[in-house]
């Protein structure tokens, strides 16, 4: 891809998060903060790029470092994300 | 910079083009997973499109380069187990500095990747036919490399305040303005420098550590002159950079997926900046400028200075009579109620009056505790009724025709003076209209301590007002034993 059709998702996705972040409610705050905090771990295919491709131990070793942080992200982000949004309930009628 | 020029930057060169349309899809599923938080009752299904979109970008990586799968998969399943063990361990209390925390992991993540790719450009298909770094991507690292180091070291600051290992009061260097704006320039410098310098020139190499270092130390500086309740800003910044710092690997990568992601997370971190600088009325600027607080608790610390006002104390059965007698009442949670965890004595107390035919309603301020939302998820945690919880313009008129003001741990956020004293240094914030409440119960540790602001507070003295002198907890409690 070249440079103009990145920049062109690039500010796109900008405008598409304005519009959708200003949906979320603000009671879902804090669930929104934990979210956005696992998808940008998404870094990890960067991390996983350079563990795959390296091409010394020290290399492979710092990727791989970078793979466990992002894991950490991923997997911590998404899970305490779902026990907060399992407490949000409607009032029983 | 000519067209040309740019066209020729090839990024990510040699990605397959099911692979581009892979991670295309997973940016799509992002992007549902925060228009599923809307609502709460989307809100899970948002959740795990996000962990859909995680896969195919993984699983579309993993694929493409089959190499050292084992040891991969090794380091997914170490930081499976430790991201799934602290998610569950994890009080909802402590949620901001999990956020921080969670926050400064990305951040070095990127700072690694950013590296990795420096060292190694033929795999992340950056380099030109001779096989070094090209322009555009030179910056594009600089700038990740600099937003990470600057998310990692600033998130752990944050992360030590929010916890209480490190005083939550701000620390001004002297000169601290021209040390940060030096350092920041130094940095963009640099990588004008590292962009320009001729290929395989010697310095190359300093460069980037050189910016890597500095960018350490500004994210270090810029948080620690920020006190403990701007903190709810600090983190939705942080939340902001970490997001640009995905979005700049992304460009280095040409992967769309990291891309749709960090412009998702930046905006969303920057929106979130905005809505808490806008109810505390100050500017962006003045918050990350810091200091706040650091004044007024001197002069409080100088004792005395506050002259004695008469106010009404009043025990836990004089609430619970008020309580039960009242056709409506609105709670106003503040982070005094995180502290004392009295959220779930609260809840019953709410019960107990429903019991009783009273009408509870819950009113947050948008900068109650310490992050975005905190009282929301704390007051879910103890079962109160996401339909019960007001926000501050949604509920404010209500105050003229509720019988009691039921205030917990809040103080700033009621305190009047907002919307009277020009000199007050929280003039302008918008505050809940306490004052047109028939009675006031204002749940406080002492007499002595004054909000974050540092003000005195006229709600303190009103006729209608009765002071609850405790713990939280131990106060709510108590009404709860007389509410029986």
């Amino acid at each position: 891809m070249d440079f103009i059709s990145i920049l062109s998702i690039f500010v796109l996705a900008c405008f598409v998060g304005y519009y959708v972040v200003w949906s979320v409610t603000p009671a879902l705050h804090t669930p929104l903060m934990a979210v956005t905090n696992a998808i940008s771990s998404v870094i990890i295919v960067g991390a996983l790029i350079a563990a795959a491709e390296a091409e010394n131990p020290v290399a492979k070793y710092l990727a791989l470092a970078g793979v466990v942080m992002a894991s950490i992200n991923i997997f911590g982000g998404f899970a305490v994300t779902e026990r907060m949004l399992a407490m949000y309930k409607k009032k029983e009628k | 910079m000519s067209f040309s020029l740019l066209s020729a930057a090839a990024h990510g060169g040699g990605t397959p083009a099911w692979a581009m349309l892979a991670y295309l899809v997973a940016g799509v599923f992002f992007i549902l997973a925060l228009r599923g938080l809307s609502s709460p009752a989307s809100s899970r299904a948002g959740n795990r499109n996000g962990m859909i979109g995680m896969a195919i970008a993984v699983g579309t990586t993993l694929v493409m380069h089959g190499t050292n799968l084992v040891e991969i998969g090794i380091a997914i399943a170490i930081g499976a187990i430790l991201g799934v063990t602290i998610a569950r361990r994890i009080a909802m209390t402590a949620m901001p500095e999990l956020v921080a925390g969670f926050h400064s992991l990305v951040g070095l993540a990127a700072v690694v990747v950013g590296l990795a790719a420096w060292l190694n450009p033929a795999a992340f298909g950056i380099t030109d036919e001779a096989g070094q770094i090209m322009a555009v991507s030179r910056i594009e690292l600089g700038l990740g490399i600099a937003i990470g180091a600057i998310t990692f070291s600033g998130s752990v600051i944050a992360f030590l305040k929010l916890s209480g290992r490190m005083s939550g009061s701000p620390i001004m260097l002297p000169g601290r303005h021209v040390i940060n704006l030096g350092t920041l320039g130094a940095i963009l410098v640099l990588i004008g420098l590292y962009t320009v310098s001729p290929v395989g020139g010697a310095g190359e190499g300093w460069m980037v550590i050189a910016v890597t270092v500095l960018a350490f130390a500004i994210g270090f500086l810029l948080i620690i002159p920020i006190g403990g309740a701007d903190m709810p800003v600090v983190v939705s910044m942080l939340n902001s950079y970490s997001g640009w710092a995905a979005a700049a690997m992304g460009f280095t990568l040409g992967n769309s997926a990291m891309i749709i992601t960090g412009a998702l997370v930046g905006s969303s971190g920057a929106i979130l900046s905005y809505i808490m600088c806008r109810a505390m009325n100050r500017s962006f600027i003045s918050v990350i400028a810091g200091g706040f607080g650091a004044d007024a608790g001197a002069a409080g610390g100088a004792g005395g200075a506050r002259e004695q006002r008469p106010y009404k104390q009043g025990s836990a059965e004089d609430a619970a009579y008020m309580l039960e007698q009242a056709e409506k009442v609105i709670i106003i949670p503040g982070y005094g109620m995180a502290v004392a965890q009295a959220q779930h004595a609260l809840r019953e107390m709410g019960d107990k009056l429903k019991e009783k035919g009273v009408e509870v309603k819950y009113a947050i301020h948008p900068v109650a505790g310490r992050m975005p939302g905190h009282m929301n998820v704390l007051l879910a945690e103890a079962s109160v009724p996401y339909d019960e919880v007001f926000e501050l313009e949604d509920i404010n008129s209500e105050f003229a025709q509720c019988d009691v003001a039921f205030i917990i741990g809040a103080n700033d956020v009621v305190n009047p003076a907002a919307k009277t004293d020009k000199s007050s240094p929280i003039y302008g914030m918008p505050v809940f209209d306490v004052d047109k409440a028939k009675q006031v119960f204002f749940i406080k540790r002492s007499m002595g301590g004054v909000g974050y602001a540092g003000v005195d507070n006229d709600v303190f003295y009103m006729n209608q007002t009765v002071m609850l002198l405790a713990d939280a907890k131990k106060m709510v409690e108590e009404i709860v034993k007389s509410l029986d």
